[in-house]
């Protein structure tokens, strides 16, 4: 008697979740609501609902979320769709570099999260017991290219990315137009900057002449705060360790050896020694700051991703005219680097609590689907997130049109240029991730010297990795 | 001769006390100060009084209250901290009284424990706690009042125990003579002398639970609304990438305000009863 | 009446005992078991012995943190009791304002380390601007930063402790003294700081324990910033458990060594000096 029960209201929920959830979709004209009662799994759930809308579902979605820059349109898509549909969502915004700290003392919790994000493989195995396999849903199938997705051992998908991304160094070109216009300039435009050598060449000269410029320096806050560190000990560590995969051929390894340290030396060196900001200082500084200055116009180069046009944008007191924000790829001393493009790729991938309960698993996946299958998901996905999403559901008209999207959108077009893949989802730990940032910090601060840093990149990957095993 | 090197001696202890005091406010009044600025003034020169251009009027407040929803925060607190010290006051009273006057095994085993829990660093049961707290559903404020009750029996215990052995036997055997039973005897005759411990109990557990962060981060989370100040706090400022100096500082200016009110209306109690704890403690 | 008594054990002790075992014996107890497993909730435990405790000993970041906690405390120990102690003084004198001072001392003891470490925070980085540099930047500056802090917080309160047992000093033995022609500094170390032993105990034993136990000032002030150098052992336990799935059993295990130290200081201390107390 329990067990029929048990049976019968779990039909009844994944029929209603499913209802709810593709209620609002603009692909469910076709099949016609039949509530069936008989033995419903997943996919002929999928099949069969449709139709009206149900305000009677009892999953739940709580999505803990990755980007704390986001996380108000993140809170106004959940509000949407708890309107839409009836279905709640709570979203929750883990503090910047500690999304694993909270997911891991959240996912433990009676209310754990529905929905979280995993960074790619490393992520994958950490969670794996969390994991569910999203083979059987829709999202799955409308993933243009299927190689992206985190694939378990089994052959599940356990991981299904959700955004492409591009980051570079960000300059605003009426700032630089007024550099190329000065007498002797060390060159007269934007093309002519393709290696690291006349980067810093035109940054030193325009440091020294930023009155001129009327900019308070050339780069902004190299953010060092704990937490705030990612564009360097993620972001900008990718591409001498990108390099370094390329020249073994390898994607991933055990033991780094950071060939590529002075590259890295040499762009940070730049970053902090030509910034609006004293080194000592950029312990203090956020991610904001830096993206407050560029917009101000107090800078003209900060180094940041397509995402981050919505801080930009969002500034009160905004300079920097939409035409003039631009990408640069990062320089740092790489042979043959002039045809080197921006980094693009993803660490963001959904993954659906295995250990939720059924309802809440489907109301979850009911709500991924919507985001990027209805107008309303997709416009807030591309207008207000500013998502490149590699889904099917979306067409060619449907990309973001923010001036930063559409720059990651050009060099990915270039075919003279060649993107740099996004090799940290394969660096060890969020640990690894935050001793570099640290000893970037006290580098900055001056009481570390560069070898130093080296040594325990070196000692630190090798160590975090045999942690992981 | 005597008096007057006194007098001038104290003048000169007087100025120095004077000026402790201002750099024992100087904090405080920092925050005030700023949490009127632009959120991008701040750290420009954050010992400036606010100026015509960086004044900032209530913003940061109204953006405070609202990341944060602040007066939830405040409600739970208050639920929270309220409901836990009434169940620890009512709970541990009638437990110390029955472990100090029946004498056996059982209830000095029972002290003992109480004792020894006073000397576990919270982290020693942090996981377990919190994961069995989950486990048995008492992740929601009414859980918390019970894991409060259960974490502050040892000091409290302690301390009424301390204090009801000093209680001559006779009153209650003439309560019981009297035809009272054990219950009617200990709220009608030993409750009322309890009194001055009881508000020392509930200073000292009112204090720690108000400001608590890990437990209650641990056990509710942060996906609940039940959110108490301190975890409201720690999850804007950690939280929103966005660093926004301007509401954190007002946010910690309304999270002392209650306090300040609450401290300046029960002074003495509160000293004295922060005496008293210590030195039975 | 004992008979009685017993009979009501359900009413008078069960309420507490309940919530005692919820929050207290069994996850103390499961903690204990739970440091010789590995394991990441805690229904699915494997015992692995020592394993967890051998970990610990070849971690860097525990042994820093408890140099750093040792350094911390006996710095602050030091500097809260001599400053509590010397405040305490200049309020037994009766001078004019005493109660308005010791209404300000002893306000920041109300205020949640959460709060607290927000506050020092933002003031040590807007003074150390002025040397372009900040907080984060040198451990050295957050363990000055936690020192100035735990001062701020606890100053006040060891000074009503102090105030206490300076007014319970017999004024008949302080005329004596006088009349004997003690000077100030005679009457301070042979008539009063005995006087007052009972009191510096309890101070010390609160500092001692504070100080170990630190952690929510210790999280909102530099979360251990930079590489961890400034992360107290409660901070560390808390980062091993939650920074790293797979890490809960050593947690665990910091943590019941943690337990130890704190039992083992704070009973010998306690020990020490209420002998003396006893010899004087």
């Amino acid at each position: 008697m329990k067990k029929r029960f048990a049976s019968l209201l779990l039909c009844a929920t994944f029929v209603t979740t499913l209802l709810a959830g593709c209620g609002s979709g603009d692909n469910n004209s076709a099949a016609e609501s039949t509530q069936q009662s008989g033995a419903a799994n997943t996919t002929e759930a999928t099949e069969t609902a449709g139709g009206e809308q149900s305000n009677a579902a009892s999953g739940q979605v709580y999505y803990l979320n990755f980007k704390p820059e986001v996380d108000g349109v993140w809170q106004e898509l959940a509000r949407k769709y708890t309107e839409e549909t009836g279905v709640p969502v709570k979203v929750v915004t883990a503090a910047s570099g500690t999304y694993e700290q909270t997911l891991m003392s959240e996912i433990a919790n009676a209310q754990a999260p529905t929905l979280f994000q995993i960074n790619g493989p490393i992520g994958y195995s950490n969670w794996s017991e969390y994991c569910l396999d999203l083979k059987d849903t829709e999202l799955y199938s409308w993933l243009i290219d299927k190689d992206l997705a985190v694939a378990g051992a089994d052959g599940g998908v356990y991981g299904i990315p959700y955004v492409v991304e591009g980051y570079g160094i960000i300059y605003n070109d009426s700032i630089m137009q007024k550099y190329f216009a000065l007498k002797d300039a060390e060159v007269t435009s934007i093309e002519q900057i393709n290696n690291f050598e006349i980067l810093e060449e035109v940054v030193e000269d325009m440091q020294e002449r930023k009155e001129e410029l009327g900019i308070e320096g050339v780069f902004a806050s190299t953010s060092l705060t704990p937490g705030e560190d990612w564009r360097w000990h993620t972001h900008l560590a990718n591409i001498p360790i990108s390099y370094e995969y390329a020249d073994k051929n390898i994607t991933d390894t055990d033991a780094l050896e950071f060939t590529y340290a002075d590259n890295f030396e040499n762009i940070f060196d730049l970053y902090i020694e030509n910034s609006i900001t004293a080194p000592g200082l950029l312990g203090s500084k956020s991610v904001d700051d830096s993206m407050a200055e560029f917009a101000l116009g107090k800078v003209a180069m900060v180094q940041n991703g397509n995402w981050a046009w919505s801080q930009i944008s969002g500034v009160e007191g905004n300079v920097v005219q939409e035409q003039d924000v631009k990408f640069l790829p990062i320089y740092t001393g790489m042979e043959g680097e002039e045809s080197q493009g921006l980094c693009i790729g993803t660490e963001n991938f959904f993954s659906v609590n295995s250990q939720a309960s059924s309802e809440d698993q489907q109301a979850t996946i009911a709500f991924v689907e919507w985001l990027f299958s209805s107008e309303t998901g997709k416009a807030a996905v591309t207008n207000k997130l500013g998502f490149i999403a590699p889904f099917n559901t979306f067409t060619d008209e449907e990309k973001p049109m923010d001036p930063l999207a559409q720059e990651v959108i050009r060099y990915m077009n270039d075919e003279t240029k060649e993107s740099v893949i996004w090799n940290f989802t394969s660096f060890p730990s969020q640990q690894f991730k935050d001793d570099f940032g640290s000893a970037l910090l006290e580098y900055a601060a001056g009481s570390l010297e560069w070898d130093a840093v080296e040594a325990l990149v070196i000692e630190r990957w090798a160590a975090e990795k045999a942690a992981a095993q | 001769m005597m008096r007057k090197t006194k007098k001038t001696s104290d003048v000169i202890l007087f100025c120095v006390l004077c000026f402790i005091v201002v750099a024992f406010l100087l904090p405080i009044l920092f925050v005030v100060m700023n949490s009127f600025k632009g959120k991008l003034f701040i750290s420009d020169n954050p010992f400036a009084l606010p100026t015509a251009e960086t004044f900032a009027g209530l913003t940061n407040y109204v953006n405070g209250i609202e990341k944060t929803s602040f007066f939830a925060a405040f409600g739970w607190s208050v639920f929270i901290t309220v409901f836990s010290v009434l169940a620890i006051l009512l709970f541990t009273s009638m437990t110390a009284y029955f472990v100090t006057r029946v004498k056996s095994k059982v209830t000095s085993v029972l002290y003992y424990m109480f004792v020894f829990s006073m000397i576990v660093p919270f982290q020693m049961v942090m996981f377990t706690m919190s994961k069995l707290a989950n486990m048995t559903h008492l992740n929601n404020p009414v859980g918390m009042v019970i894991l409060y009750l259960g974490f502050g029996a040892g000091l409290s215990v302690f301390m009424f125990c301390g204090f009801i052995k000093s209680i001559p036997l006779d009153i209650e055997e003439a309560a019981m003579i009297d035809g009272c039973n054990p219950l009617q005897t200990f709220f009608g005759v030993v409750m009322p002398i309890l009194k001055p411990t009881a508000i020392t109990v509930a200073i000292l557990n009112a204090m720690w639970i108000w400001n608590d962060y890990l437990l209650p981060y641990l056990v509710i989370g942060l996906s609940t609304p039940y959110k108490t100040i301190p975890v409201a706090v720690q999850y804007l400022i950690g939280s929103y990438g966005a660093k926004d100096m301007g509401s954190m500082m007002a946010l910690l200016v309304l999270s002392i305000i209650p306090i300040i009110i609450f401290y300046l209306a029960c002074q003495k109690y509160i000293i004295e009863g922060v005496v008293a704890g210590a030195v039975k403690g | 009446m004992q008979k009685t008594l017993k009979r009501y054990f359900s009413i008078f002790v069960l309420p507490t005992l309940i919530a005692f075992s919820f929050a207290f014996i069994i996850p103390f107890v499961m903690g204990v078991y739970l440091s010789f497993c590995e394991f990441k909730t805690i229904t699915n435990a494997t015992f692995v012995g020592f394993e967890n405790y051998i970990k610990i000993f070849a971690d860097k970041d525990f042994i820093n943190a408890f140099l750093f906690t040792i350094r911390f405390a006996v710095v602050s120990i030091a500097t809260i009791n001599l400053f509590a102690f010397a405040l305490a003084l200049a309020l037994t004198r009766r001078i004019k304002g005493t109660n308005l001072f010791r209404t300000v001392f002893f306000m920041p003891n109300l205020i949640g380390g959460i709060i607290l470490g927000y506050i020092w925070q933002q003031m040590i980085n807007a003074i150390l601007l002025r040397y372009e540099t900040t907080l984060v930047a040198n451990a050295n500056y957050g363990f000055w930063g936690l020192i100035i802090l735990m001062n701020w917080q606890l100053i006040g309160y060891m000074m009503i402790i102090y105030i206490a047992g300076l007014q319970n000093v017999p004024t008949e033995l302080m005329e004596a003294a006088q009349i004997d022609g003690a000077t100030g500094w005679q009457t301070l170390l042979k008539v009063k700081i005995p006087m007052v032993m009972p009191s510096i105990t309890i101070c010390l034993f609160l500092t001692v324990s504070n100080s170990f136990k630190l952690f929510d000032q210790n999280l909102a002030l530099t979360a251990g910033a930079p590489s961890k150098k400034t992360a107290m052992l409660a901070l560390d336990i808390y980062n091993t458990f939650y920074g790293r799935s797979g890490y809960e059993g050593v947690g665990q295990a910091k943590a019941v060594l943690f337990f130890i130290v704190v039992a083992v200081i704070a009973l010998s201390q306690l020990v020490l000096t209420r002998r003396r107390e006893v010899e004087q």
